[in-house]
């Protein structure tokens, strides 16, 4: 299996930014970000607090709204219209810093929602499906707690097999560890990689760099809302091109 | 040892301690319980001198007030009788022969006296689907149907005129059937109202939001008093010549939209108490506006503001009984037309603690469903 993890992608475009800006205000969040991602790709995004990272991703599943721009996902272009909205937020699963699991439904029901509700598919079918991914995040006996009777490394496995269940083609994460106690990292870690593995396309915000050595096939830094250096991980880390990288590399890694 | 905060039972265990003195101990085990009793009074109340004094302070206040309490309520009370002349002779006693002779005034009013066990039925029936809807696991939608059959069947018993039964104008309504359908109308209707005022307060639409804030400022901004008044004497003035709406009717609307107006802000402090990643993940699954609201925000919502929606109910409940100033009976207005009969026009004390015994039997039960209800729901870090 490892094997996939070095294949390399094919021509198939599954996400889109060109020339994306925001403002907050006067404050320009996101400036002229430019980025393609295959599908099969993962993507590792890293920067200093503030610099845009968290904003740029939820644009992608319009949970913040780009100003100027085009965001295209799996061939849809976001728009204000809803039914883009809904289209791609089918494709694309997001798995957020603060778990943000439903807490008066239990592990089971916070996993077949969306899909009975949303994707209208039967009850019966839907638990296979949870179960199954339960599973998955090595986590199947825990289904009828509720999310705040498990520890954080567990809700968090949890919320990344919620977002699987709807089949997105597309997985965000937005600093899925940095809630985490340090040993609880390693569990979702695992699963993640193991994601990696199975060819999803994934655009990880993330400060955990053997993580995005071992996962990444693309770095991107970013620092004052604009995408300073994209390059694979070996280049990357050894040879960044911008004294910002370098600086930034510096500090984390001494760390 | 640091103490286990008290439980409500160890309080009156407490309070009742002046009592245990005439419960003699048998005689076999009495060494040993005693010892026991000596040991937990030791512990619990005199284990300090600050409180040593304050039980004794207690002591002597239920002493002080429980001893007469007793003696008027109990001992030298008058039970049965004809005749107020008996309850006159008895000074210091209560008289309860009063409330025998009046109960069924006091609970039906001037429904006819003989069709007495129709509002008998209808409460019974009320208080079956209360019971009913309060455990959880029955809010089906067969409940819906349920109540809507409690309603027109309550409604055939209070009117009649079908099925053989007399004909009776709802001017004729009063006492705890009145109150009752007031309050559990009001609750009913005006808990949806609520919800959909809070909901648009928070919503997009300035149109919208803004006919919800006004009504909400507006209708908190008058008193209850002035909203009857309103609805009695301003509204019909409004309506077409020789179009009238019900009093009763006129009421129920107005207790309606002015519990929902105070509700609607009960409801709002719960929906701003659930964080924004909640709808943020909704939205992320693609849940809708209306299935992220009713799946996710609300059940969340409505949990955290039990007590305040509680406490409204139990408050609008018992403002029920401000119907009388306009002219409709309820609960404590027939208690008070009660001492309008000459001969037991004294008895007032024990006419309104009848009337308020029976308010504090619904606004106790409220209060003890609702910590249960929160009891139900709570999921949060009970980690073992
Ligand atoms: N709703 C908002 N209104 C105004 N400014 C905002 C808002 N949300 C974010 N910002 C600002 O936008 C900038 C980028 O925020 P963002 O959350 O994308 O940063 P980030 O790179 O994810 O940082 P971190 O590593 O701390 O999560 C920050 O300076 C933040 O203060
Ligand atoms: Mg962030």
């Amino acid at each position: 299996m490892p094997a996939t993890l070095n294949r390399t992608p094919d021509a198939q475009v599954a996400i889109t930014l060109d020339g994306v800006h925001k403002w907050y205000g006067a404050f320009h969040v996101l400036n002229d970000i430019n980025l393609t991602v295959h599908a099969g790709e993962r993507i590792v995004v890293c920067g200093p607090s503030g610099s845009g990272k968290s904003t740029m991703i939820r644009c992608i599943n319009a949970l913040e709204q780009h100003q100027q721009g085009h965001i295209v996902v799996d061939g849809v272009e976001l728009t204000n219209d809803v039914r883009t909205v809904d289209r791609i937020r089918r494709n694309v699963g997001m798995v957020f810093q603060q778990f943000n699991l439903f807490p008066h439904l239990t592990v089971l029901d916070n996993l077949t929602l969306a899909p009975v509700w949303v994707q209208k598919r039967p009850k019966a079918e839907a638990v296979q499906t949870a179960m199954k991914y339960l599973e998955r995040v090595n986590i199947p006996e825990q289904a009828g707690k509720y999310p705040g009777q498990l520890s954080g490394g567990q809700q968090q496995r949890v919320a990344i097999a919620r977002a699987l269940c709807m089949k997105p083609q597309i997985m965000l994460f937005d600093e899925p560890t940095s809630a985490l106690d340090p040993e609880m990292i390693k569990e979702v870690l695992d699963v993640m990689i193991e994601l990696a593995e199975g060819g999803m396309t994934m655009i990880c915000v993330t400060h955990e760099m053997g993580f995005a050595r071992t996962v990444a096939n693309q770095m991107v830094f970013m620092d004052g809302g604009a995408i300073v250096e994209k390059a694979p991980p070996e280049t990357f880390f050894t040879a960044p091109k911008s004294d910002r990288t370098q600086q930034f590399l510096s500090q984390i890694l001494t760390h | 040892m640091a103490r286990h905060p008290e439980s409500p039972d160890e309080i009156y265990a407490r309070e009742e301690e002046p009592d245990e003195g005439w419960r003699r101990p048998p005689p076999v085990e009495g060494a040993s319980l005693r010892a026991v009793v000596g040991e937990w009074s030791r512990k619990n109340l005199f284990s300090s001198i600050p409180n040593t004094i304050l039980t004794v302070l207690c002591a002597w206040l239920l002493w002080e007030t429980l001893l007469p309490l007793t003696q008027w309520g109990l001992l030298d009370a008058v039970w049965q009788t004809d005749d107020s002349a008996v309850c006159r002779a008895a000074e210091h006693g209560a008289c309860w022969a009063f409330i025998a002779n009046k109960y069924r005034f006091i609970l039906f009013g001037l429904f006819p006296y003989d069709e007495q066990w129709r509002p008998l039925v209808a409460i019974a029936l009320f208080v079956a689907a209360l019971a009913v809807s309060c455990v959880p696991s029955f809010w089906r939608p067969w409940l819906v149907v349920l109540w809507l059959g409690v309603m027109v069947a309550c409604g055939v018993l209070m009117w009649g005129g079908v099925f053989g039964l007399r004909f009776v104008e709802n001017g004729r309504w009063g006492g705890l059937p009145l109150t009752l359908i007031l309050a559990v109308v009001g609750i009913v209707c005006s808990f949806p109202l609520a919800i959909a005022l809070a909901l648009g307060r928070r919503s997009n639409l300035p149109a919208v939001r803004a006919i919800c804030v006004g009504f909400i400022e507006f209708v908190r901004g008058v008193p209850l008093i002035s909203v009857l008044f309103m609805a009695s004497v301003m509204f019909p003035l409004f309506l077409p010549e020789g179009f009238t709406i019900d009093k009763l009717l006129r009421a129920q609307v107005g207790i309606i939209l002015f519990t929902a107006a105070y509700l609607a802000e009960a409801v709002r402090g719960g929906l701003q108490a659930v964080p924004r990643g909640q709808s943020e993940a909704a939205d992320a699954l693609g849940l809708s506006y209306w299935r992220k609201t009713g799946l996710v925000i609300l059940p969340q919502a409505l949990k955290t503001s039990i007590p305040a929606i509680v406490n409204q109910f139990i408050s609008m409940f018992k403002d029920t009984s401000l119907v009388i100033i306009i002219g409709l009976f309820d609960l404590l207005s027939t208690a008070k037309a009660a001492l309008s009969d000459p001969p037991w026009r004294p008895f007032y004390v024990e006419a309104y603690l009848f009337a308020a015994l029976i308010y504090w039997i619904f606004c106790f039960f409220m209060s003890r469903y609702s910590q249960f209800i929160e009891r139900r729901f709570e999921t949060g870090h009970r980690r073992s």
